[in-house]
């Protein structure tokens, strides 16, 4: 039950840029679950689908770079971005088919010392989401509640990148991976806010393309959420972070209504379970304000 | 046999009432299909339950719908597997969202033994009658929007037009589309702009511009770049990829648009173009999103994008501004690589070194390796070929260069494969 866990670690660009709480609070959440995280500081980004749109093989090539840095570690890899699950989900998929495409693309990372290959050790690259289900297990994480989330009434976004296409993503094999959500915010002692948005897109990837279309679907689902009583919103995705989060007082013009619902980046709903203050997970950073949801807590004694 | 609940969404414009639910009990084979449980309740208990259908083998598009939330053909779900679906999430299970005048479906309470199968009609179209959406004003109107025909330069040939095999592989997949609008129907952009031209007008789209045939590709995606419902439009949500019965991936045959508008240099207002270039460019520099300059450079790119912003520029640039100064102030934007784009550091040691390389190696290259054509090589070798995957053109593979490698590897255990 204790193992510990040690993985290569790839936070992405977006939670050091501008959800650098996302960054701070996995940290500091990984240490007290005993998650030990080997940064994969030379990675490069995952191109979140937008390299790809220009030139695919540059996008697998990039992505094959960082799995096998990755793989040097002899560690699974973890991720903490749904967009890089579903942009290195692509790029792997691609890769693993064919053998004759793998050796084309190892070519250029063979002058650096480096190598992709399939299925080495076992090889994984998971979010932090699927590893909590997955490989960290749900009892050991509820066995480490110290402030249990009583009376929080939780509604889940997962991002479409962890949850579309199903065959790329694994559902085969781990065929309830769009309700982990849900099983953490019940191992927390949250209560799970039903909602329309929670599978749908944020709007994030056209907010510089189309303003409306992108922040329509922000303050659609957000203002779902409310409607349905939720007290904050969690997502494993820093990219809806943005739309749903630093976009929200924008979505809330576009769709005509008042908003103002916190929205937690998944390791920071872990750390206030564990017993950890909002300013230590950056909640402080938030645009739309977690003060209610410090309320919430507060007022229902652990 | 095994008895199954149909939830149905119904809507009967005659009676002069709104849309409503009505549950029915069934009894079929779990190999059926929901098509089948529809018929049968309709034959039973109901003969007014309406829905759309004729091939009842996945090849006529008829009956799109959807199953448990999620849009597909009822002939190609089996029942089934649409019941353990409705099972699955049973305490997560909510009933569809509906106007607010309506009442909730009967025995809609979270967490019951046995939730019934729900079924409804495709999204984003009006719908006639219960199942029967109205694919005109939608599906077909923007089907006709992308001139869904080969326009030819020059005199046709006496006969027909001569193409090389390999010439036609890339649009294989686009070709597959059967019209049934699963994918417009679980599209989350349409969701938020009905005037997207949406995901299988803009597959039959590709079809046409990758066509050796076509003269007019470079207008076509001139065209399709400019219109801001165009392909700058879809929002890379995946959901028509996971609708389609066929395979056709619409999302990804945008994502081919915009590779091949962005190789022909198409400048579009919508910033796409922009967009896409300068996260290439900052990560050949940078290694990691420099999350301001992408901004800027989205938007008012280069030198001459500076000296001279368009309309567009300034009014986008200004737009930011109150998001910019919030994160300022929370503290989320305050720090100097954030606020000043370009001083966002580099990789360390010689790692950008190690990107700029990738770089050149794969701008040089631009293989697209194709699953759909080429497939999954350990699959096929078990397998054998599946001719629906591979679009029944012998699955070439597109990479590998010379003419002596591109037999599919799935080709070769089909010859090899007793009979």
């Amino acid at each position: 039950m204790t193992d510990p866990i040690k993985v290569a670690y790839w936070p992405g660009c977006v939670s050091r840029g501008f959800t650098s709480e996302l960054h701070g609070s996995m940290a500091f959440v990984a240490e007290k679950l005993g998650i030990e995280l080997v940064e994969l500081d030379r990675a490069n980004c995952c191109g979140a689908g937008v390299i790809a749109e220009h030139n695919q093989e540059l996008a697998d090539t990039l992505n094959a770079r960082t799995f096998a840095l990755a793989q040097q570690t002899g560690l699974a890899m973890m991720n903490i971005c749904s967009t890089c699950q579903g942009a290195q989900s692509e790029c792997q998929q691609r890769l693993d088919a064919d053998s004759s495409y793998r050796a084309h693309i190892n070519e250029v990372l063979s002058g650096q010392g480096l190598a992709y290959e399939k299925g080495k050790d076992g090889f994984t690259n998971k979010n932090f989401l699927w590893l909590l289900v997955e490989d960290y297990g749900l009892e050991r994480l509820a066995g480490l509640v110290k402030r249990p989330l009583s009376g929080l009434r939780v509604g889940p976004f997962y991002g479409c990148y962890v949850v579309r296409p199903k065959e790329r993503l694994g559902y085969d094999e781990f065929p309830e991976r769009d309700l982990y959500l849900e099983k953490v915010i019940e191992a927390l002692g949250g209560e799970v806010v039903e909602y329309d948005g929670a599978r749908k897109c944020c709007g994030f990837p056209v907010i510089t393309m189309n303003r409306d279309t992108s922040l329509r679907q922000a303050g659609t689902h957000v203002g779902d959420a409310i409607d349905a009583g939720a007290d904050c919103l969690v997502t494993p995705c820093p990219l809806c972070h943005l739309n749903l989060d630093m976009q929200q007082p924008e979505a809330a013009k576009v769709v005509n209504r008042d908003l103002g619902l916190a929205v937690l980046h998944l390791p920071q709903l872990v750390g206030l379970a564990l017993g950890a203050e909002p300013k230590q997970l950056g909640m402080s950073k938030h645009i739309a304000s977690t003060k209610w949801v410090e309320e919430r807590l507060a007022a229902v004694p652990a | 046999m095994a008895e199954y609940t149909l939830k149905v969404r119904r809507y009967q414009p005659e009676s002069g009432t709104g849309p409503y639910w009505e549950e029915f009990k069934v009894e079929l084979d779990p190999s059926l299909s929901v098509l089948d449980g529809l018929l049968q309740a309709k034959d039973r208990d109901d003969g007014s339950l309406s829905v759309r259908c004729s091939c009842r083998a996945a090849i006529c598009g008829s009956c799109g719908m959807k199953v448990n939330g999620s849009s597909t053909l009822g002939c190609k779900t089996q029942i089934g597997e649409a019941h353990d679906q409705a099972n699955r999430r049973k305490a997560n299970d909510v009933p569809p969202p509906m106007g607010a005048d309506e009442q909730p479906p009967p025995g809609s309470a979270n967490g019951s033994a046995d939730n019934p199968i729900v079924i409804e009609p495709m999204g984003n179209m009006p719908v006639i009658k219960d199942l029967i959406t109205d694919m005109e004003s939608t599906h077909w109107t923007k089907i006709r929007r992308v001139t869904p025909w080969l326009l030819p330069h020059g005199e046709a040939p006496e006969r027909e037009y001569v193409v090389e095999p390999e010439s036609m592989i890339d649009i294989t997949q686009s070709m597959a589309c059967i019209q049934c609008g699963a994918c417009v129907s679980s599209c989350l952009s349409m969701e938020a702009d009905p005037n997207f031209i949406g995901p299988a007008a803009l597959a039959k789209a590709y079809r046409f511009v990758g066509d050796p045939r076509d003269a007019e590709t470079k207008e076509r995606l001139h065209d399709l770049a400019h219109d801001p419902h165009g392909i700058y439009d879809c929002t890379h949500c995946f959901s028509c990829i996971d609708a389609c019965p066929k395979g056709v991936a619409p999302m990804d045959q945008i994502m081919r648009l915009r590779r091949k508008a962005g190789e022909a240099g198409i400048d579009d207002p919508n910033h796409g173009h922009n967009h896409e270039a300068a996260f290439v460019k900052i990560i050949e520099k940078k290694g990691t999103l420099d999350e301001g300059l992408l901004l800027q450079e989205s938007f008012a790119p280069g030198v001459k994008g500076k000296l001279k912003p368009s309309k567009a520029a300034i009014k986008e640039l200004l737009g930011s501004i109150p998001t910019v100064l919030r994160a300022i102030k929370t503290g989320k934007g305050r720090s100097l690589s954030k606020l000043v784009p370009g001083i966002h550091p580099k990789l360390p040691g010689d790692a950008q070194d190690e990107v700029k390389a990738i770089y050149k190696h794969a701008e040089e290259h631009r293989e697209e390796f194709n699953l759909y054509i080429s497939g999954d090589e350990e699959a096929t070798l078990e397998d054998g070929l599946d001719p629906e995957r591979s679009g029944g053109t012998g699955a070439a593979q597109p990479h590998g260069g010379g003419a002596g490698e591109t037999l599919g590897a799935g080709e070769e255990t089909t010859e090899e494969k007793p009979q």
